[in-house]
């Protein structure tokens, strides 16, 4: 078999077919534990360099966040909040910096409000308020930074997937609704 | 004059609607003469005595442009909306509904059984001791078998169905809008103009605000949001000023403001702009950036943020009122936390 491949790679002495089958089967049974899908808005001033610090400092964050960076945590239009979730996103983090240290003097203010008001809509829409999170991290926070990564990810596996990952997306419904 | 030969096929079909629209459109007044002058109307259960099968019998593509107004709700709708879409040449989502599920959308709040235990058991009103509820097949004593159009689980608008070559929003299309459209058609029965590229709204491009007759000021501070039904409110100041929701900064123009001039704030029913895709989403983003900062505002907690923007009852009712069906979230869902646990 080694002549398939230029490097020898295909059959190496240490990783029979075997022992890939294995890994195939516990990769499977990976799958059906809950690995939740966590986006993180961050702002380009505070939170961002926060969670950089938190990587440079080698804190322990459970994998399961993607972190976008915005200028300023008041950019986050709740459309994109919105769409997150309709995606199938089992949480949402907005993170800024503190009240009284924002970059733009006053961006912080209308996101909180932004958040509070969003958080009481998708209420109304049936989802758990607490999948929506707001917390305000400094350049400097490192700690928290990854503290409340890694509540927010416990938090999430306790309410479970998002009950949005199961709603038919879209026009194909009308055609067995 | 265009002579009989040269004239239009016209068809006015209806979804789940209130029938405001066939109304409206009547509300022409003495131009409904101009309409007819360029248009056959074949199919308008409203207006004219024609049947569907009339319209089955039909050759695909026969009818020049179908109207169609109201949500698409039940296997009725649906059916009509295809059996329209094949008969016609260009198909016109007519009326909010139509373009966003409009009023009937806010079903998406709920579910098809939710909605038939309400009304067939749950209301104060019902008196239903045999528990009666329609179902779509059921057979009478003598064995014959009875159907009834399906009721689907959610509601969606047009364009979720079938594909649809023009929108005319508004609750219900304006006169004004109507004799555009009527402008429109005649020219183009005339050879004057061609139609507009496929996709148009025919509305404006630009926000009710940019329209609003209304004195504004340079910035909009909202110190507390009332209802309006709470105060008497100045029929000069923009809204939002006076802490009443306007959807004015998310709404599509194009109604002429008529709403606003009547002294009532704009309740959304245009639908979003172009360049949004959640009309909701666009005026919580819009109202919250208006909200009063004080210069305590370091020193408040979350929980008073919560208390302040609590103030905006029914945020969903308010911000999705048309267009429910057409919002990113579509519906609403279940869980524990959530309110409809």
């Amino acid at each position: 078999m080694a002549w398939l491949c230029a490097s020898g790679a295909v059959c190496l002495c240490a990783r029979t077919g075997s022992h890939c089958c294995v890994e195939t089967e516990e990769e499977r049974t990976m799958e059906q534990v809950f690995k939740p899908k966590i986006i993180v808005f961050c702002c380009n001033w505070c939170s961002y360099a926060g969670a950089d610090l938190a990587g440079i400092s080698r804190y322990q964050i459970k994998p399961y966040f993607r972190v976008i960076r915005t200028l300023c945590s008041a950019r986050v239009d709740p459309e994109w909040i919105m769409e997150a979730f309709r995606l199938g996103a089992d949480g949402v983090m907005v993170a800024g910096c503190h009240p009284g240290d924002c970059h733009y003097i006053g961006g912080n203010y209308r996101t909180r409000r932004r958040i509070a008001l969003l958080r009481s809509l998708l209420t109304q829409f049936g989802l758990d308020p607490k999948r929506l999170h707001l917390e305000w991290i400094s350049a400097g926070e490192a700690e928290k930074f990854a503290q409340t990564i890694n509540n927010f990810v416990d938090r999430i596996i306790e309410l479970g997937p998002s009950p949005y990952r199961e709603t038919p997306s879209n026009k194909e419904a009308a055609h067995h609704a | 004059m265009p002579d009989k030969k040269e004239k239009i096929k016209l068809a006015i079909a209806r979804g789940a609607t209130c029938s405001g629209c066939d109304i409206a459109l009547l509300d022409l007044d003495e131009s409904i003469l101009d309409l007819v002058a360029v248009a056959d109307i074949v199919y308008a259960p409203t207006i004219v005595d024609a049947k569907d099968e009339d319209v089955e019998r039909m050759k695909d593509g026969e009818i020049t442009v179908c109207l169609y107004h109201g949500a698409v709700r039940d296997s009725d709708n649906e059916h009509l909306a295809k059996l329209m879409r094949q008969k016609s040449q260009i198909l016109i989502a007519y009326g909010s509904c139509a373009c966003f599920g409009g009023i009937p959308g806010l079903a998406n709040l709920t579910n098809r059984a939710a909605i038939l235990k309400t009304v067939y058991s749950e209301t104060a009103s019902t008196d239903n001791p045999q528990n009666t509820c329609p179902s779509p097949q059921c057979k009478d004593a003598q064995g014959h078998l009875l159907t009834l159009p399906e009721l689907f689980d959610e509601v969606f608008s047009l364009d979720d169905v079938v594909k649809v070559d023009y929108a005319i929003p508004a609750c219900p299309p304006t006169q004004e809008m109507n004799k555009k459209l009527l402008t429109v058609l005649a020219d183009f029965v005339a050879g004057k103009s061609p139609l507009p590229p496929k996709g148009t709204i025919i509305a404006s491009e630009k926000t009710l605000c940019d329209e609003c007759p209304r004195k504004k000021p340079d910035k909009i501070v909202v110190k507390h949001i009332s209802r309006v039904y709470e105060k008497e409110f100045d029929s000069e100041k923009c809204f939002l000023e006076q802490g009443l929701i306007c959807l004015g900064p998310a709404t599509r123009a194009g109604c002429d403001a008529q709403c606003i001039k009547a002294n009532m704030p704009c309740r959304g029913c245009m639908g979003p702009t172009a360049s949004v895709i959640d009309h909701g989403g666009s005026m919580l983003s819009a109202l919250t950036s208006i909200l009063e900062v004080s210069s305590g505002e370091p020193g408040l907690s979350e929980g008073d943020i919560e208390r302040l923007v609590n103030e905006v009852k029914d945020p969903l009712g308010t911000f999705y009122r048309f267009t429910l069906p057409k919002s990113l979230l579509r519906r609403a869902v279940k869980e524990k936390g959530g309110r409809n646990s």
